[in-house]
């Protein structure tokens, strides 16, 4: 068995009279890429929420890199090194695409009131560091020439890639992408999924929610698949598209 | 903006020359103003206090979107801490207590001494000042904890809120124990001395500062005074902005969410927002303070916050150049109408047909509608990020050249 990354077991999370989630965890090995899928309402994105500390679990074990963390603030997550994208993009219009990654710099940087103000030497470094680094991710993922346009005004497709650039800069342990593929053509989907494969090469493991089943299969090392708030299946993409449980979960099996 | 640009990062050598002229125009208006009496001068004074009110504002509406209605309230805590603290009014307040419970109040007179308890207190300016940023300061955060979880109109009211209490403090806080002297205010506040220099001159002088060889209206001298703070607002604020928490700032503005999922401590960086912008106020307030000799709870109304965010939002809201315009025009140029305006009408029909403060409340609202409706972003927004930035260059080079 390969280093464990992620070790999350036993979320459970109720809203009001709906149990959204139960007894759900993953094991995900270090430099896997890998997939949560299943049917629109099944849970996908609060389990995502409850891991990135959007949402406080009723109950659950959370582990990271061996250590447990407490999903209790979202800053606090990615403080640990778990970073996310939305799946409905989340940029700060506004910004330029580089300012946009240098504030997920803001996390691994120090200077506060005095260094802005003052502009000393340590100050400067660091500003000189976070803007370099920012520049190195937008050409990472592909849209370097675009560092200077408002990022609300870049196509659909580059706002996906920004925000992985803007995750990554927070240095992740784990990369969580929350259906970065939605509204993508079959030409765009290709290309992020060479960038995926390119991330993980480059030693951060990743987990992804997506809808399209053809992308997972090809593109992850490891799957779950969750319906109605449960797992029903784990283990290799081969074992889960013959898995009669998942068939039925998104074909509509016989009752 | 074609002549003036103050686009350090595009067009650095342009914007140098620009601060540079306006500098020089700020430095020469004293002089020549005062040929025509120093009620102009005091004009001014008055902007630049506005200045520095709209930029700390601004760094709290503007840089962080967290609108914030109270505002005025730190001018208020700045002013008053300094009314206090640089008056016979402690002696009032120690006298208070006395009357309320004698043990307690002949306790404090002993620690205090028979000096402080006939004069009051008078502190230096380099300790009273620095103390009124941080009193403000302390006051934004106390503002900000309630509010962290609120947003848009919820923020909006508890802020205004905020701002009421405590004028309605200011008002009230007279009596069993005399903080402020009620409605009456604070009188006889001590003017600014630095260097052993008071800034509103000697006893018998006129109201003429000497400096050196150098002699100036008192006006002029505080006007030198609040230019110096205004730069150094414009200084601080500014590079607040181009840096680690600015951008923590702007980001928490356009997405709270997202601010939050990138490790930003949204909590703790708006407290900063709301401490930093109420430090700028504060230390205005002691300005203000130090420079009228008098404060009253009347000064400090919701209208005035409602005044200094209508300087942000009209100037140009998060662009420091544009707030700083709305100040001047919005400080300045209602009390210009003040004084042109009925000679004008004298000179015209003969007779003033309409009062100056009558027409002036009049162009100040309709100057708001027409702004916001055909200006939304504000007068002097800031430069939007273009599209295609060599494209946009090239664009604005070939309009400058028409024009030459």
């Amino acid at each position: 068995m390969p280093e464990l990354l992620l070790n999350i077991s036993g979320v459970n999370k109720r809203f009001g009279g709906l149990q959204a989630l139960t007894e759900v965890g993953v094991s995900i090995a270090k430099g896997q890429i890998y997939g949560l899928i299943g049917p629109n309402g099944a849970g996908k994105t609060t389990f995502f929420n409850v891991i990135t500390g959007l949402y406080q679990p009723d109950t659950g074990r959370f582990e990271l890199a061996g250590q447990p963390y407490s999903p209790s603030a979202p800053h606090a997550v990615a403080r640990a090194g778990i970073a996310r994208t939305f799946q409905n993009i989340r940029l700060f219009g506004e910004m330029s695409a580089l300012e946009n990654v240098m504030v997920g710099r803001h996390v691994r940087t120090h200077q506060g009131v005095f260094g802005a103000i003052f502009r000393h030497k340590a100050a400067r470094a660091e500003e000189a560091a976070i803007r370099a680094r920012a520049q190195e991710l937008l050409d990472f993922v592909g849209i370097g020439q675009y560092a200077h346009r408002t990022a609300r005004y870049l196509s659909y497709g580059d706002q996906r890639r920004l925000e992985i650039a803007r995750a990554l800069a927070t240095d992740p342990k784990l990369l969580a992408l929350d259906e970065p593929a939605a509204g993508m053509n079959a030409t765009e989907k290709l290309a992020l999924r060479e960038l995926l494969v390119k991330i993980r090469d480059a030693g951060i493991t990743i987990l992804l929610i997506e809808h399209d089943v053809k992308l997972m299969m090809g593109l992850c090392d490891r799957i779950s698949v969750l319906e109605y708030g449960k797992l029903i299946a784990e283990g290799l993409p081969a074992d889960i598209q013959k898995n009669q449980a998942v068939i039925d979960a998104y074909l509509g099996g016989a009752h | 903006m074609a002549i003036l640009t103050f686009d350090t990062a595009h067009k650095p050598r342009q914007s140098w020359a620009s601060m540079a002229v306006l500098l020089a125009v700020m430095v020469a208006f004293p002089f020549i103003a005062s040929h025509f009496g120093n009620s102009w001068v005091r004009i001014l004074d008055m902007a630049l206090l506005y200045i520095m009110l709209a930029l700390g504002l601004n760094i709290v509406v503007g840089f962080a979107g967290l609108l914030d209605l109270g505002y005025i309230a730190f001018f208020a805590v700045g002013a008053y801490l300094t009314g206090l603290l640089s008056s016979p009014q402690f002696a009032a307040l120690l006298e208070s207590v006395v009357n309320y419970s004698p043990a307690l109040g002949d306790a404090l007179v002993k620690l205090f001494g028979e000096q402080i308890h006939t004069d009051g207190i008078h502190l230096s300016v380099w300790f009273i000042v620095p103390l009124a940023g941080l009193i403000a300061a302390l006051f934004g955060a106390l503002l900000g904890a309630p509010t962290l979880k609120l947003r848009g109109d919820y923020l909006a009211i508890v802020t205004l809120g905020f701002g009421e209490i405590i004028r309605i403090f200011m008002n009230n806080l007279n009596d069993p124990i005399n903080f402020t002297n009620g409605p009456q205010g604070i009188n006889l506040i001590d003017p600014i001395r630095i260097f052993g220099v008071s800034l509103a001159g000697e006893a018998g002088s006129k109201a003429t500062v000497h400096l050196g060889a150098l002699s100036m209206p008192s006006v002029n001298a505080y006007y030198f005074l609040f230019l110096l703070l205004g730069i150094a607002t414009i200084f601080m604020t500014s590079r607040l902005q181009h840096s680690r928490l600015g951008r923590a700032w702007v980001a928490i503005r356009e997405d709270e969410i997202a601010a939050k999922a990138m490790g930003i401590n949204t909590r703790n960086v708006k407290l900063l927002a709301f401490s930093m912008g109420a430090s700028f106020g504060g230390v205005a307030g002691s300005m203000f303070a130090a420079f009228q000799g008098f404060v009253s709870p009347e000064s400090f109304s919701l209208t005035e916050s409602v005044a200094v965010l209508a300087m942000v939002v009209l100037g140009g809201i998060g662009h420091i150049p544009g707030v700083v315009m709305g100040g001047v025009l919005l400080a300045a140029l209602p009390e210009v109408l003040r004084h042109v305006v009925e000679p004008a009408q004298q000179a015209l029909f003969g007779k003033v047909v309409i009062e100056a403060e009558v027409l002036r409340q009049l162009l100040y609202g309709l100057a708001m509608v027409v702004i916001m409706l055909y200006r939304p972003a504000g007068l002097w927004p800031s430069p939007r990020k273009e599209d295609r930035p060599a494209a946009a260059l090239a664009k604005e080079e070939h309009e400058e050249n028409e024009h030459a």
